[in-house]
């Protein structure tokens, strides 16, 4: 079986802040340490009505990719409370189609 | 979803499931959830991917519960006051302490003064929405239940404009929230387009609509046109941005009109078969062309005309209607001309389209039974209903901003005793010019507080305090929509216990029967639901629990089929049976039937004079996901994530004010001033800037901090202080909340307004 990876489509990341606060509750993770955080990109003009505003969360060393959760058969912390459902934990190379697929706005970690 | 709602593991872990409100979170959203609780404590919530609607998801301020639930300052006992109002200075009591006293003094004051001497304060959102009115109208019996923001500038002028114009309860748009199988259900359609017209609801949840079921639509292919003057997020995935002039969205919506109706893009089957007043709304949008009303919004005419074209002809399509209606003296316009945007489209009722509630709201009877127990001159008494008809027709309560008059003159009658539920009118949420309800509010005797924490509002008037349980810790039910349209009912279940803490509608039975036993036959909470629930649904507390949630069937075209009317004829419940894109009760109220456009009171076109010292337009109330208006305030995780109160502001103005990112600035206007953080923020109007409200310092406790005049810091960056009282429609709805002058310097004291954060108890 393949390494998993987390697959994140910013385009629908509102930048919640969920995943942050589900992965400190998860892991017992202090204040100033992080298991995931959210980077901000923007707001800028691309051109006339079209706008740069991304949000992408950055996965950490301390991010295991819930492996006991996704054991278990539950979504990561992350994930499962993701309020734009745009993170999703599995094989490396299905996330790969799924972001080839796509074609827009895909980041994939592989923490 | 699973018929158990409870679980054991192994370890001892009790797990409980539940469907949320506030306090603490939000609207009800019923977001489904599993609470942990190991010991009897809450140790850990999860979303529940069982839910039809939430499906697991859950923001940060259900995520940091334990947090709020177990904080050090929580308040879980009764007290009393043993000083002054607005002296630190209380003392522990019992229950029976509490009711003996409250109990005398009521009796006192309705003997000596009259019940109408009594008035109950309601707030935002929280459960207590649903049991204010039964405590003010049975519990007490006083006529006098108040809503005490300027022009009830929140829901309550969008329902009584759904109410005149379609007689019909809230309009939603159709996110599929009634089907198990939500957007795959044969009967769902898509919307093409939905307009969000002043709403953000990604963060806000309003009304219990649950906010990313956009994300979802997005996904699925539905485009978004947002009408908002501040940049968001959304604005960035949008096909279409109108950013418009704050205030000025009548104008944009009868440009709309405009050019929907002139290019002949309507749907005439629906207009001849069920509209009223066509020909003369027709007559009224020539009046906006699309020219002027670029002049007026700041909107291009090409985009008007563009937005137009691609909304009535992509169908289904609807708008979603915000707070921005209703924080507006020109509101009541707005909403009826996006009503009749949605109507002549033929958006109304079909599916994917723009929902009607029915006619009567879901679990509502009781509680508007619940007036008719005070005899009719009593009733009468009610402030400001004789002289705001179309408010007082539609709403329960007194009129917010003569009850204000009425504390500061005594007139027509003197106030003596007060009771703030869930409520902080002092606080930048839930009145205009809270320097003068401040000082108007100490004219009361006695007051009696409902809330979790000691608030500015409980400290500068409490007399007594009752301390509230989180949803978490008692039973319940969340219904979207506060029943006007809702999605689905869903159960609250007492999953553990903290302190002595009492829900609302606990402390409406506990007082009533006291009082007025013969209302109060209930001696608990689930005996009460159930009574509630049997003659509508026929199911028990108990059968909900297991349930977990109910989902009213969703029915499609009522005005076909008679079901929003009483007489059950097809068509609409108003006075002429049709929508009525003129209105008949508008004219007898004294307005005019049509929508018109008006200025804001105080703007660079109303006020040019002005302008001048206030060059800039304020806009206030967009939300953060971190806090639900004023809560939230002590809890660490989210003051992580938003330290400060903050006010956007375009990067070229801001140079221009040698103001720089995360400088402390003054906003300001000859009503009141705030101190804010400004963030630069791209996209902003050079002309506008937004503050955020709701802010207090719950940490700023020490001694004289939490005392009168200072009470935990609630006039730094009190952003209410700006929005003058009583600047409201002729029909008595809205206040400008969202367009007033005001100037921004960078402010002298450059210091933080944040403390060392506390620690929780639970980690002690």
């Amino acid at each position: 079986m393949s390494r998993n990876g987390l697959l994140i489509d910013y385009e629908y990341c509102t930048g919640c802040h969920s995943c942050e606060v589900a992965c400190r509750n998860e892991k017992n993770i202090p204040r100033e340490k992080w298991g995931i955080k959210l980077t901000e990109v923007g707001p800028w003009q691309v051109e006339g009505d079209k706008w740069e505003w991304n949000y992408i969360a950055c996965p950490t060393e301390l991010c295991d990719l819930c492996g006991d959760r996704v054991a278990r058969g539950e979504k990561p912390a992350c994930a499962l409370h993701c309020l734009g459902q745009c993170m999703e934990v599995g094989p490396i190379e299905e996330l790969v189609e799924k972001m080839e697929a796509k074609g827009k706005k895909m980041a994939l970690f592989v923490p | 979803m699973k018929k158990e709602w409870q679980e054991q593991l192994e370890d001892g872990t009790r797990i409980v499931r539940t469907c949320g409100w506030s306090p603490p979170g939000d609207h009800p959203a019923g977001c489904g959830m599993k609470l942990h609780i190991k010991d009897g404590k809450l140790v850990k919530v999860e979303g529940d991917p069982e839910h039809p609607i939430s499906q697991g998801r859950l923001c940060v301020r259900c995520l940091s519960l334990p947090d709020y639930v177990y904080h050090p300052d929580r308040i879980t006992h009764p007290m009393k006051r043993v000083g002054k109002h607005g002296e630190n200075k209380w003392e522990q009591i019992t229950w029976d302490e509490a009711w003996d006293i409250i109990v005398s003094k009521v009796k006192h004051y309705q003997k000596n003064y009259g019940n109408e001497s009594i008035v109950v304060f309601g707030g935002t959102g929280r459960e207590a929405c649903l049991y204010y009115y039964p405590l003010g109208f049975s519990s007490l019996q006083t006529p006098n239940v108040c809503y005490p923001l300027s022009g009830w500038s929140c829901y309550g002028p969008r329902c009584a404009i759904t109410d005149y114009i379609l007689g019909a309860g809230y309009p939603e748009i159709d996110f599929a929230g009634n089907f198990p199988d939500r957007y795959d259900n044969p009967n769902y359609k898509l919307p093409k387009y939905i307009m969000l017209w002043g709403k953000m609801p990604l963060a806000s949840n309003p009304d219990g609509f649950y906010g990313h079921s956009l994300i979802d639509m997005m996904k699925r292919g539905t485009k978004i046109i947002l009408i908002d003057p501040r940049m968001n997020w959304m604005a960035t995935r949008a096909e279409h941005w109108c950013q418009l002039r704050p205030g000025t969205d009548t104008a944009l919506a009868l440009g709309l009109l405009n050019v929907i109706i002139n290019e002949n893009l309507y749907d005439h089957e629906f207009v001849e078969q069920w509209c009223y007043g066509f020909d003369e709304l027709k007559e009224r949008v020539q009046e906006y062309p699309v020219d002027k009303v670029a002049e007026i919004t700041g909107v291009s005419a090409e985009k008007i005309t563009e937005v137009a074209r691609v909304f009535a002809t992509a169908k289904p399509s609807a708008i979603q209607w915000g707070l921005a209606v209703d924080e507006n003296p020109n509101g009541v316009q707005l909403g009826h001309a996006i009503l009749s945007i949605v109507a002549i489209t033929g958006n109304l009722d079909v599916p994917g389209g723009l929902l009607l509630g029915p006619r009567a709201a879901l679990m509502g009877k009781w509680r508007v039974e619940t007036r008719g127990q005070m005899p009719e001159e009593l009733w009468e008494k009610r402030i400001g209903a004789k002289e705001w008809p179309a408010l007082a027709n539609a709403l329960a309560t007194t009129h917010p901003d003569e009850t204000l008059d009425t504390l500061e003159t005594g007139k027509p009658y003197e106030l003596k005793m007060g009771w703030f539920n869930s409520t902080q009118p002092i606080t930048a949420t839930n009145t205009a010019a809270p320097q003068r309800w401040h000082k108007a509010l100490q004219k009361l005797e006695f007051n009696v507080v409902q809330d979790l924490f000691m608030t500015p509002t409980a400290q500068a008037f409490g007399d007594i305090f009752l301390p509230l349980p989180t949803f978490a810790e008692h039973d319940g039910v969340v219904l979207t929509h506060f029943g006007r349209n809702s999605i689905f009912l869903g159960a609250m279940n007492k999953a553990f216990t903290v302190g002595e803490c009492k829900s609302d509608i606990e402390v409406c039975i506990e007082l009533g029967r006291r009082l007025y036993p013969e209302h109060w036959p209930w001696k608990t909470a689930e005996e009460f639901f159930t009574d509630q629930l049997k003659p509508e649904l026929g199911i028990s507390f108990d059968d909900l629990r297991h349930e977990g949630l109910y989902q009213p069937p969703r029915e499609y075209y009522k005005y076909k089929t008679g079901k929003l009317r009483e007489d059950g004829e097809p068509g609409f419940s108003t006075v002429t049976g049709l929508v009525e894109l003129k209105s008949t009760l508008f004219e007898q109220w004294g307005d005019d039937p049509l929508p018109y456009y008006k200025e804001p009171p105080y703007s660079p076109v109303s006020t040019p004079e002005l302008a001048k010292e206030y060059p800039l337009i304020l806009t206030t109330g967009a939300r953060k996901f971190t806090s639900f208006h004023s809560e939230h305030r002590q809890i660490e995780a989210l003051r992580d994530i938003d330290p400060d109160p903050m006010m956007e502001i375009n990067p070229d103005t801001a140079e221009k004010l040698g103001i720089r990112e995360g400088d402390w600035v003054m906003i300001e206007n000859q009503f009141g001033k705030a101190r804010e953080k400004a963030h630069l923020q791209n996209g902003m109007r050079p002309d506008v800037v937004h503050a955020t409200h709701g802010w207090w310092f719950p940490e700023r406790d020490k001694g004289e901090e939490a005392e009168e005049p200072n009470l935990y810091g609630v006039w730094d960056a009190n952003i209410n202080t700006l929005i003058p009282h009583k600047h409201i429609g002729k029909l008595g709805f809205g206040a400008p909340f969202k367009s007033i002058l005001c100037k921004v310097y960078k402010a002298e004291d450059q210091s933080s307004t944040k403390c060392k954060p506390k620690q929780m108890k639970y980690q002690d």
